[in-house]
C-alpha cells in the first residue's frame, strides 16, 4: 500500500512475497514490532486516565476501520455505523446475558451476528449509490436506533442492558490494565485481517468498484455482490468495536448509539485518511484526544479569559467540526498522506532532491 | 488452432436508444484466431456494437453466440468469466490503484481465494494464489515493457502508457477474445507502431482473438485479417482488407457521397 517513491535506496526486493508484505520495508515492521511491545507496557506507567483513552482508541479504531473499508475503499458511504457498533454491543451482552455465553465467544458472534444485520441493511447498496444510499444508510440508523428503544427483550429498552467483564480460564478482565490488553489483541488482529483483505482478490475488488464501476464489471467484478459484502465486513468490524466497547463500559444502553457518533465514525476515517489502514488508527486516535486536549487547554486558560470553561463543551463540539473541515480543505488525504509526507521528507533530509 | 471454427457470432443484433437505432439487423462472425476490425465513420455503431459483445448494453432484438453459447442474458462480469475481455475508448483505469494492482483486478475470476481466506492471508493458500498469479501479471508487464511503471499509480501516468496498462489489465483476463475500442487513438507514430505490435503479437504468439475498432486505416488494413464496415447502425461491407479497400459502399460512406444503402437509413 505504500507509495514506491518512498522505500528508501538499497532495498532489493528478490522474490514476489518480499514486494507484497504489509510493511514496504524490514525497518518499518521493526518498528511496528517495537510500537506493539511498548504499547504492551502501556499500563504498567498509564495513569486509569491515560488507559480509558487508549482503550477508547482500540475499540472505536475496530469499528472505524470497518467504515473505511466500506466508505474509503469501497466508494460508498454510510450514515448508520453507529447504530451497527451500537448492535454489537446490546448482542454481545444479550447472549452472555440471556444464554450464558461466555463474554470471549460472545464477542465474535456477536461480530457475526452484526454481519448478518449489516447484509440486509447493506442490500440497497446493490442498486443505488451516492446520495440516495447515504439516506438508505441513514433510514438504517434510525431503524436500529428505533429498535434498540423498542426491544426490551433484546436491550432492556430505556434502562439499558448489563454487560459482564471479559473473561478467560476464570480471570476476568475487569481492571482498565488488563482489559487494555484485550482490546489490543483484538486491535492487531481486526487490522491485521483488514490490512490482508486489502492485499488480496475481494480487497482489489473493491477498490475497483470504487474507482470505475464499469470497467470493475467488465474485468470480472459481480458489483452487487461485492457492494453488499462491503457492508457486511464493515458491520462486522463494527460489531466487534461495538462488543468490546460494551464489555468495557459494563453497562449498553441506546443513548450512547446516536447519528452523532456516526459523523465522528466518518470524521475519524476523513481525518485519518480514506482507504488507509494505518490513516483509520491516526484520525481515532486524533478524534478521541482533540476534546481531551481542548479540555486541558481550556483549563489552562481560565485563569485568563474567565468564562472559557462554561463553555467547554460548545468548544468540544465544535473542535471536532472545525478539524473536519480544516481537513477536508488542507488535508484531504488526511494524517496517512501527511505521514507518508514527513517519511518522504526524512528520507531526503537535508537535501530536496 | 481451429480456423475455421467462429468464436463469435452476432446474429441481427439490433439496439435503440428511444427513437434512435444504434445498430439494425446487424449480423457477423469472427473466426477463431482472427484478427477482425470494425471501422466506420463516427457515429456509425462501432462502441455499441462492442458494447453488446461485452455485455454493457443489452441488445433490442438479436443475440450474440461466443464458443457457440447464446450470451446475450449474461451479466458483463460472468461474459469475463467465460473469457472475454476489452478495453474502452475513454480510459477506465482504476486510477488510485498501482498499475501493478490493476493488473492484478484483471485475474479476479482466475482467482480462487475470498474476503475471508484473503483475510488470513499467511493459511489457507491466498499467499501462494496471490503470488503465482503475480508471476503471470509480470510476463504481461514484461510483454507491454510497462515494467518500469509498475509501482505507480495509474492515474498519474501519461495517455500513452495508461492506453498499455488498460491493454495489460484486459490481456490478465486470459481472455479467448479481445475487444480493443481504439487502442491507437491520440498516440503519435511510435506508439501507434508499438501497439500495432502488442496486438500482433496477442494475436500470434498469445492466441488470442482479436476484435478492434480504430480510425487509422493505415493500421486498420496493414493489421486485420478481415474487416466490417458499420455506417448509421448498418453493416454495409464485410471481408479482406483488399476487398474493404476498393468496395464502393465504403467509400462512399467516408467520403460522404449520396449512396443507395445509406440512403434508405436516412
Amino acid at each position: 500500500m505504500a507509495a514506491a517513491a518512498f522505500i528508501p535506496c538499497g532495498q532489493f526486493k528478490t522474490t514476489y512475497a518480499k514486494d507484497t508484505t504489509i510493511f514496504p520495508t524490514p525497518v518499518s515492521r521493526a518498528f511496528a514490532v517495537l510500537a506493539l511491545v511498548l504499547l504492551c507496557l502501556v499500563p504498567l506507567v498509564a495513569s486509569r486516565y491515560q488507559l480509558n483513552l487508549a482503550i477508547q482508541i482500540g475499540y472505536y479504531g475496530i469499528a472505524a476501520l470497518g467504515l473505511n473499508i466500506l466508505v474509503g475503499s469501497t466508494g460508498q458511504i454510510s450514515l448508520g455505523h453507529a447504530a451497527f457498533f451500537g448492535f454489537g454491543a446490546f448482542t454481545s451482552a444479550y447472549l452472555n446475558n440471556a444464554y450464558g455465553i461466555p463474554v470471549f465467544f460472545a464477542i465474535p458472534l456477536a461480530g457475526l451476528i452484526t454481519t448478518a444485520v449489516g447484509l440486509v441493511f447493506g442490500i440497497p447498496a446493490g442498486r443505488i449509490k451516492g446520495l440516495y444510499l447515504a439516506i438508505a444508510t441513514f433510514a438504517s440508523q434510525f431503524i436500529l436506533e428505533d429498535f434498540f428503544a423498542r426491544a426490551d427483550w433484546f436491550t432492556g429498552g430505556s434502562a439499558g442492558s448489563i454487560a459482564s467483564p471479559f473473561g478467560l480460564f476464570g480471570y476476568e478482565f475487569s481492571s482498565d490494565q488488563s482489559y487494555f490488553y484485550v482490546v489490543l489483541a483484538y486491535l492487531v488482529v481486526m487490522f491485521l485481517l483488514g490490512a490482508n483483505l486489502l492485499r488480496s482478490r475481494d480487497g482489489r475488488a473493491f477498490v475497483a468498484l470504487r474507482d470505475h464501476y464499469l470497467s470493475a464489471e467488465v474485468m470480472g467484478i459481480n458489483l452487487t455482490k461485492y457492494r453488499i459484502l462491503s457492508f457486511g465486513i464493515s458491520s462486522f468490524y463494527a460489531g466487534i468495536g461495538g462488543a468490546l466497547f460494551g464489555h468495557y463500559l459494563g453497562y449498553v444502553s441506546a443513548e450512547a448509539f446516536t447519528i452523532l457518533l456516526s459523523i465522528q465514525f466518518l470524521g475519524m476515517i476523513i481525518i485519518g485518511g480514506l482507504g488507509s489502514v494505518m490513516g483509520t488508527l491516526m484520525g481515532t486516535a486524533f478524534m478521541v484526544l482533540l476534546p481531551e486536549v481542548m479540555e486541558a487547554g481550556v483549563q489552562n486558560l481560565g485563569g485568563i479569559l474567565p468564562g472559557m470553561s462554561d463553555a467547554l463543551a460548545f468548544i468540544k463540539q465544535a473542535a471536532i467540526g472545525l478539524a473536519i473541515v480544516l481537513f477536508l480543505i488542507f488535508e484531504p488525504d488526511g494524517l496517512a498522506h501527511r505521514w507518508r509526507m514527513i517519511k518522504a521528507y526524512w528520507k531526503l533530509y537535508p537535501f530536496s532532491y | 488452432m481451429a480456423e475455421s471454427a467462429s468464436i463469435l457470432e452476432a446474429r441481427d443484433i439490433s439496439l435503440q436508444f428511444g427513437g434512435v437505432r444504434a445498430l439494425s439487423e446487424v449480423s457477423f462472425q469472427v473466426k477463431n484466431g482472427e484478427l477482425f476490425s470494425i471501422i466506420g465513420p463516427n457515429g456509425a455503431g462501432k462502441t455499441s456494437m462492442l458494447n453488446c459483445i461485452s455485455g454493457r448494453y443489452r441488445p433490442t432484438a438479436g443475440q450474440v453466440f461466443f464458443k457457440g453459447r447464446d450470451i446475450t442474458p449474461l451479466t458483463p462480469n460472468q461474459r469475463a468469466a467465460r473469457g472475454l475481455g476489452r478495453t474502452f475508448q475513454n480510459l477506465a483505469l482504476f486510477s488510485h490503484m498501482s498499475v501493478l494492482d490493476n493488473i492484478m483486478v484483471g485475474r479476479h475470476h482466475l482467482l480462487r481465494n475470498n474476503f475471508l481466506s484473503g483475510a488470513i492471508y499467511w493459511f489457507g493458500g491466498a499467499q501462494r494464489e496471490e503470488l503465482e498469479h503475480r508471476r503471470a501479471v509480470e510476463d504481461i508487464i514484461d510483454f507491454l515493457e510497462i515494467s518500469h511503471i509498475r509501482k505507480a499509480t495509474a492515474g498519474t501516468l501519461p495517455y500513452g502508457l495508461r492506453k498499455r496498462v488498460e491493454l495489460a489489465r484486459a490481456v490478465a483476463i486470459k481472455p479467448d477474445l479481445i475487444l480493443l475500442d481504439e487502442p491507437m487513438a491520440g498516440m503519435n507514430l511510435e506508439e501507434k507502431e508499438d501497439m500495432a505490435r502488442y496486438i500482433v503479437d496477442l494475436n500470434e504468439e498469445w492466441g488470442m482473438t482479436v476484435i478492434m475498432i480504430e480510425h487509422d486505416m493505415g493500421v486498420v488494413m496493414d493489421i486485420s485479417h478481415r474487416i466490417m464496415v458499420l455506417d448509421f447502425g448498418r453493416k454495409i461491407a464485410d471481408g479482406l482488407p483488399g476487398e474493404i479497400m476498393s468496395n464502393e459502399h465504403v467509400k462512399k460512406a467516408y467520403l460522404g457521397e449520396e449512396d443507395d444503402v445509406v440512403g434508405e437509413v436516412a
